[in-house]
C-alpha cells in the first residue's frame, strides 16, 4: 500500500476452495463477515499479521492483503468502493 | 457444424482429469498459488472479486442445442443459475468453486467444449460473423476458416507463450460483423480482380490502453496460403514482440514501432520461406473442413407465410420485433432471429439457466438445432422458417428475450466491471441498467435509430468502448467512479475510434450526459441521418455544448 493508512486495517483474501471474500478474524480464523475481522491499529502489527496470513495462503486462502477499515456505530465499514463491493457482493 | 473426432475427445477429457489432479493438489497445499495459477488459467479459471470465474470457449460463436443445455446445467449445478455471454462470443460463469471446477469442465467435455486457450498469452478463441453461413451478402462461410485456424492454433507449441494474448477474427462478407479491424489479426474475405476469393489480412488492431485500427498487411491472400501467412505473422511477432513491458507487448505496438512497411517485409520474408511447406492448404483439406459447414437441408417453404403475415398485420409489437430483431436469410422463406439479451434494467449478456434451456428448445424446434452468440452479447437462431416466426416471438417474449432493440440505443455492450472484475476501476453493468431504464420508451428508442453504446469498467476495454458510437469508460478519481465519454466510434468496415467528449463525468451525471448527447443528435440530425453520420458531419462541438450545459 503506497499511502499511509489513516485508520485501522484488516487482512482480506479470497478463500481457496470457493473464492469467497474472507477476513482474518481473531484467533487466526478466516471469516466471511467483515464484522468479525480483526482490526489492526498499528501499521507494524498489520504487516506482521499479513505475513502470518501469507502462511495460510498455502492451503486456505489466495492473495491476502491489507485493507483500510472505518469504524463507526454501525460496525466496521471498508473504505473503498472496490472493497465495499467485495464485502457485500455485486450491486446489480 | 464441426464435430470432434475421437482424438479431440480424448484430448479434452484427458485435460479435465489432469486439471482435476492439479486442483486437488492445490487444495491440499501441495501446489502453491504461484505454481497453480498458470495451470488454472490454462483451463480458463480466473479468480475475480467474489469467486472463481470460468471462461468457456464457444468457437466462432457457434453452438448447438445440446451444448446450450449443458451450459444451463453448469449454470445451475456449479454457478448461481446464470452465465454471461461476452464480446468474444464466449460464456463466463461468475460463481465457480475451485472444488467443483473440474466437474464443470467435465460437463463441458461431454459436449465437446472446453475452456482451453481462453486465457494466457496464446492464440485465443477465434471469433467470426454471427451470421456465418446464412448472411445473404456472404462470400464464404467464415467458420470454415475459423475452424482451420482453431485446429492450427490449438496447442500450437511455438505459440503457447507469446509476448501477450492474441485474438483473431474472421468475416466472410464485405460487411464486417466481427470487428476485424480491432483484432490482433482480422481476416476479411473478398474477391480479387480475377474473381477469386481470398483474404485481406489486417494486423495490429486492438483496443485496450492503446487503441489502434489495424493495418492491412496483405490486400489479398490466396486461401491455400492462409495458415502459412498467419504462421509467418505470429513468428515475427513472437520473435520481436516486447516481453519487457506488458503494456507494449501486443502485436499492435510492434506494428506501430516497426512501421507497417517493415512489418510487412518481415512477414513476407518469413512467409516466402514457409509458403510451400506443411501449412499450405490443399483444396481437399479445405473441402473436408468445409463439408462440416455445408448448408443444411432446408425444408422448402411455401411463398406465403400466413401465420406470420396475419400477425404482422394485427400485432404492432410483433411487427416491431420482426422489423428490428429479424434479418433476411440467404435461403428464401427463412430468417435470422436475434434474441436480445438487453431487456430494460437487465444485465447485458446475461442469461439464466431457464433462458438457455428455452433457447435450446427453440433451436431444436425451429433452427435445426443451431445457435450463435454475437460479439454484441446477444443470441441468434440462424435458421428460422418465416412461418415459425410468430411461435419463436411468443416463446422469446415468455423468457424476456424479445426486446426489439437490436443495434439500438439500449442494445448496450457492457463488461462485468467492478461488480465482478478484479481489474475494474468502476462499475459498468449498473450504468447500462440505468441507461436502459432511461430509454425504456420503445417508441423513443426507434425514433433515435441505430446507435451503439459500449461500456468498459477499465482501460482494458473488454466492453469495446472505443468503437461505440457512444463509448463509456469507467475511471477512478480519488476513489469515486467517474466515466469518460467518447463519441463517433465504429466497429464496421469504416472502423474508427471514438473522440473524447470532454472531462469525465460522475456516476450521478453519466446517464444525463448520455441522454444530452442523444437529445443533441435528435435536434441536429438531417432527415434520415443516423447518429454516426451526424457526428461525421458536425463533429464534437454541438454534442459537447449540450452535454456539459448546466441542467
Ligand atoms: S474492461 Fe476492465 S473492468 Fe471490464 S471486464 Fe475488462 S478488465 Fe474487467
Amino acid at each position: 500500500m503506497s499511502r499511509k493508512p489513516k485508520g485501522p486495517q484488516a487482512v482480506t483474501a479470497n478463500r481457496l476452495g470457493d473464492g469467497a471474500v474472507v477476513y482474518l478474524a481473531e484467533t487466526g480464523r478466516w471469516s466471511t463477515r467483515l464484522e468479525e475481522a480483526r482490526l489492526l491499529l498499528d501499521a507494524a502489527q498489520a504487516d506482521a499479521m499479513l505475513d502470518e496470513a501469507g502462511r495460510d495462503a498455502a492451503t486456505r486462502v489466495v492473495g491476502p492483503y491489507l485493507i483500510e477499515v472505518e469504524t463507526g456505530d454501525a460496525g466496521p465499514r471498508v473504505a473503498s468502493l472496490r472493497e465495499r463491493i467485495r464485502a457485500t457482493g455485486p450491486t446489480i | 457444424m464441426y464435430a470432434y473426432d475421437r482424438h479431440d475427445r480424448m484430448f479434452v477429457h484427458a485435460r479435465v482429469e489432469q486439471f482435476r489432479d492439479q486442483a486437488a493438489r492445490r487444495l491440499k497445499g501441495e501446489l502453491s498459488e504461484d505454481e497453480f495459477k498458470p495451470l488454472r488459467l490454462q483451463n480458463g479459471l480466473y479468480l475475480q472479486l467474489h469467486a472463481y470465474m470460468l471462461r468457456v470457449a464457444i468457437p466462432y460463436g457457434t453452438l448447438d442445442a445440446r451444448q446450450m443445455r449443458q451450459l444451463a446445467l453448469i449454470a445451475r449445478r456449479h454457478d448461481r443459475g446464470f452465465g454471461h455471454f461476452t464480446t468474444r462470443q464466449n460464456i463466463q460463469f461468475n460463481w465457480i468453486k475451485l472444488e467443483e471446477a473440474a466437474d464443470a469442465l467435465h460437463l463441458l467435455a461431454e459436449v465437446d467444449m472446453h475452456a482451453i486457450q481462453t486465457s494466457g498469452n496464446c492464440i485465443r478463441n477465434v471469433t467470426a460473423d454471427a451470421w456465418a453461413g446464412v448472411a445473404p451478402d456472404e462470400i464464404e462461410d467464415p467458420r470454415i476458416w475459423s475452424e482451420i485456424i482453431r485446429q492450427w492454433s490449438t496447442n500450437h507449441p511455438e505459440f503457447s507463450f507469446l509476448p501477450r494474448k492474441f485474438k483473431i477474427a474472421v468475416t466472410g462478407s464485405p460487411a464486417d460483423r466481427a470487428a476485424v479491424k480491432v483484432h490482433d489479426i482480422g481476416l476479411r474475405m473478398h474477391r480479387n480482380a480475377a474473381g477469386e476469393t481470398g483474404f485481406e489480412v489486417i494486423v495490429g488492431g486492438g483496443l485496450g490502453r492503446t487503441p489502434i485500427i489495424g493495418t492491412t498487411l496483405k490486400d489479398w491472400l490466396p486461401k491455400r496460403d492462409l495458415l502459412s501467412y498467419l504462421e509467418a505473422t505470429l513468428r515475427v511477432y513472437n520473435r520481436y514482440g516486447r516481453r519487457d513491458n506488458i503494456y507494449k507487448a501486443r502485436i499492435k505496438i510492434l506494428v506501430h514501432e516497426l512501421g507497417p512497411e517493415k512489418m510487412r517485409d518481415e512477414v513476407e520474408v518469413e512467409f516466402q520461406t514457409i509458403r510451400d511447406g506443411a501449412l499450405a492448404l490443399p483444396a481437399e483439406t479445405i473441402a473436408e473442413i468445409a463439408a462440416h459447414f455445408a448448408p443444411p437441408r432446408y425444408a422448402k417453404q411455401p411463398g406465403f407465410a400466413p401465420a406470420h403475415e396475419t400477425l404482422r398485420r394485427t400485432s404492432p409489437g410483433y411487427r416491431r420485433w420482426v422489423e428490428t430483431n429479424v434479418v433476411p436469410h440467404r435461403e428464401p422463406g427463412y430468417a435470422i432471429v436475434h434474441f436480445s439479451l438487453k431487456p430494460e434494467g437487465g444485465v447485458p449478456g446475461d442469461a439464466t439457466a431457464e433462458q438457455m434451456e428455452a433457447v435450446a428448445d427453440l433451436a431444436e424446434k425451429h433452427s435445426l438445432g443451431e445457435i450463435r452468440v454475437t460479439h454484441t452479447q446477444n443470441l441468434v437462431l440462424p435458421h428460422v422458417a418465416v412461418e415459425d416466426l410468430p411461435a419463436v416471438w411468443r416463446a422469446a417474449e415468455a423468457v424476456g428475450f424479445a426486446t426489439p432493440n437490436l443495434d439500438l440505443v439500449t442494445d448496450i455492450i457492457a463488461c462485468p466491471g467492478l461488480d465482478y472484475c478484479s481489474l475494474a476501476n468502476a462499475r459498468s453493468i449498473p450504468v447500462a441498467q440505468r441507461i436502459t431504464r432511461r430509454f425504456a420508451d420503445l417508441g423513443r428508442v426507434h425514433e433515435i435509430g441505430p446507435l451503439s453504446i459500449k461500456i468498459s469498467g477499465c482501460i482494458n476495454a473488454c466492453g469495446h468502448h472505443h468503437i461505440g458510437a457512444i463509448g463509456i469508460l469507467g475511471v477512478d478519481k480519488q476513489g469515486e467512479e467517474f466515466y469518460q465519454i467518447t463519441l463517433g466510434g465504429n466497429a464496421g468496415p469504416e472502423a474508427r475510434l471514438g473522440d473524447l467528449l470532454g472531462p469525465a463525468v460522475s456516476a450521478d451525471r453519466v446517464v444525463d450526459t448520455v441522454e444530452a448527447v442523444v437529445e443533441a443528435y435528435l435536434a441536429i440530425r438531417a432527415p434520415g441521418e443516423d447518429f454516426l453520420a451526424t457526428y461525421a458531419r458536425l463533429g464534437l462541438a454541438p454534442f459537447k455544448e449540450r452535454a456539459y450545459a448546466p441542467r
